[in-house]
């Protein structure tokens, strides 16, 4: 029997995540090139209603029981490993997401299968597959080659189209009935985002600092160079950490998505996290010291430069330039 | 509370990385290693939770180039005890690494005491397997969080506040013993002058504890690693700073944001 191919369906609060479609999208190719089937696994009391959206899929596995709602990783595991023997699935996709973080480890101990997290790109090799991986923030990557195919593969979000994962076509449905042990851990309730005095995800121009902008006082700095070009500054994480900025400006996978006209990146190095919430920006302008900064690799213009020095001018030449 | 804060130097992104003769992994002899954030930011977390609730904070490395240096900064934060694992223990990945940590945790036929608490990073960037937490949970057959920014001690169990996405978070219940993911702690790292920690290196000590590895270090090898090429690369600006700023000015007119 073949090895299948099983994905993670992924939701928070009733909808299906981007990544369970961009896992689907590549899944897909993947299982064909292959030629095996792709499976999605749906787990919680929401199952059996967004099963129908996974058309993607050749068939749809459903764990319709309520202590899979916000389950712990564990939990989660558990659940996903009988799905895993009952679809005999030998490599799994499960999200890189705060969701579904720490899923993928676990599976991996109790189905005694690699788990290779950051993956960015997947290949078939014949029956193998060869996985690639970013690690050190960006600055390197890895292959991994899984010989017969089978491991527990952690995907970033981001790398691939969620567009190429959705499908009008109704996947076959099986119900599983799996004994989950209760949680020990439970959900209480959501903290909805802070809303701040600027709302970043509406702004046309982006301020970005990171810590390369290097004390709290240089912040201004970049607040008034925004406020010359009619925009608001926002952060990388370790500035919001500091408590420089307040957590309504933070952009990144915990953060914000941000996509305005321009981001002009200040000090930050550009890691996966920081890239997942301002990819889509129009026109990425980055300034920083390290010319191998990964966030160079991504940005539409670099310079290579001191951003302490680089602000006063351009707020100076861009007043200037208003006249 | 009994407080455990689980430490692992990470390679300086921030310094030229190499790829070694075998293609496979980094050139050990130009590696520069710093704490990573979110470990800072769980020893800090330990401390916090030690000034609000009496507690013995100890925390735990495996062997590893200037790993004293990383203990002793958090003796001299305010940690109790510090331990290091030794054993031929380089290399190891994350769960081999959970294997030999879980032991000293648990040694076979111990229990952990019921206010124990295991605080790690979430993630690293410096590992394939990336996450030591959920394995070592599995191992200890306790519960697990990560992407955790606040540990609060109610009874016998702590309630944490977890982070989605896009600024939701959520507060989730969970009993101890237990692993819990730092992300962020309540409050930026306090800082700790070097006199401090240099004192400290004088009166403190760090216990040695010889591990045995597990059978494997590694579940499964690289096959290949190297330097993303750059693709789409930026323009860049260059010359002196006046002119780049005013090439950046052309720029930003150009496309119509001033
Ligand atoms: C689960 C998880 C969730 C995360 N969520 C987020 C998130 O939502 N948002 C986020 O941003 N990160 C997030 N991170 C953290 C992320 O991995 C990075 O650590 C972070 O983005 C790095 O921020 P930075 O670029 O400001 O700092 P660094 O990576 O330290 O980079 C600083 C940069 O500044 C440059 N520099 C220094 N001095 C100067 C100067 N004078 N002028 C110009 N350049 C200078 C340096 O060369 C360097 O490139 C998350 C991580 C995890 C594991
Ligand atoms: N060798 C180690 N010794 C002690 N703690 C470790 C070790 N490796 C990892 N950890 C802890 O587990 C966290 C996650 O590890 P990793 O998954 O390798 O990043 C680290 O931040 C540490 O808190």
């Amino acid at each position: 029997m073949a090895n299948t191919i099983l994905i993670l369906a992924e939701q928070l609060r009733g909808s299906l995540s981007d990544i369970t479609f961009e896992m689907l999208g590549e899944g897909r190719k993947l299982a064909n090139a292959l030629g095996v089937p792709l499976y999605a696994a749906l787990l919680g009391s929401e199952a059996a209603s967004l099963a129908a959206k996974l058309g993607a899929a050749d068939k749809v596995f459903v764990v319709d029981n309520a202590s899979l709602n916000m389950a712990p990783a564990n939990t989660t595991a558990a659940a996903l490993k009988a799905v895993m023997d009952q679809a005999q699935a030998g490599l799994v996709l499960i999200g890189g997401t705060n969701v579904s973080m720490g899923v993928g480890a676990v599976l991996s101990a109790k189905a005694n299968l690699p788990f290779v997290n950051y993956c960015r790109a997947i290949r078939a090799d014949g029956g193998a597959v060869v996985l690639t991986s970013q690690l050190f923030g960006g600055k390197i990557l890895t292959d991994v080659k899984l010989t017969d195919g089978k491991g527990i593969v952690s995907v970033y979000p981001g790398a691939f189209q969620a567009d190429a994962g959705k499908s009008d076509k109704t996947p076959a449905i099986e119900k599983v009935e799996v004994s989950v042990e209760a949680p020990k851990v439970t959900f209480k309730k959501y903290i909805e985002p802070e809303t701040g005095d600027v709302d970043i995800t509406k702004q046309n121009v982006l301020i970005a600092v990171g810590r390369g902008i290097q004390d709290k006082g240089n912040v201004e700095l970049a607040e008034e160079l925004a406020a010359t070009l009619g925009g608001a500054v926002c952060a990388s994480r370790p500035v919001i950490d500091q408590g420089w900025l307040p957590l309504s400006r933070q952009v990144g996978k915990s953060g914000m998505t941000v996509k305005p006209r321009l981001y002009l990146a200040l000090g930050i190095s550009g890691a996966p996290e920081h890239w997942e919430g301002m990819q889509g920006s129009q026109c990425i302008v980055a300034v920083n010291t390290d010319p191998k900064a990964p966030i160079f690799d991504g940005a539409h213009y670099g310079i290579v430069g001191d951003a302490l020095e680089f602000i006063p001018l351009l707020t100076d030449k861009v007043k200037a330039r208003k006249g | 509370m009994n407080i455990f804060v689980l430490l692992k130097l990470v390679p300086d992104t921030v310094e030229e990385l190499e790829i070694a003769g075998d293609g496979k992994s980094l050139e050990a002899e130009v590696l520069r290693f710093k704490q990573s954030d979110p470990d800072e930011h769980a020893v800090e977390q330990a401390i916090l939770l030690k000034e609000k609730c009496s507690s013995k904070v100890t925390v735990v490395a495996l062997e590893s180039p200037e790993v004293d240096d990383a203990l002793f900064t958090a003796l001299a934060k305010g940690a109790d005890r510090a331990v290091k694992l030794t054993g031929n223990l380089i290399n190891a990945q994350s769960f081999a690494a959970a294997q030999m940590l879980a032991n000293f945790l648990k040694p076979e036929g111990a229990s952990l005491p019921a206010d124990t608490l295991i605080l790690l990073r979430g993630q690293s960037i410096d590992d394939l397997e990336g996450e030591i937490g959920p394995f070592l949970a599995e191992l200890l057959g306790l519960p697990y969080v990560c992407v955790v920014t606040s540990v609060v001690p109610e009874g016998g169990s702590v309630t944490v506040m977890k982070e989605f996405a896009g600024g939701l978070r959520g507060e989730f219940a969970v009993p101890m013993p237990a692993v819990i993911g730092i992300q962020s702690a309540e409050k930026p790292p306090r800082y700790v002058p070097f006199a401090k920690i240099k004192a400290i290196q004088k009166t403190a000590k760090i216990e040695t504890v010889d591990v045995t590895p597990p059978d494997s270090l590694t579940r499964f090898g690289v096959e290949r690693m190297y330097k993303p090429e750059a693709v789409g690369r930026a323009q860049m600006l260059e010359g002196a700073s006046e002119e780049v700023a005013d090439k950046l000015v052309e720029v930003l007119a150009k496309n119509s944001l001033i």
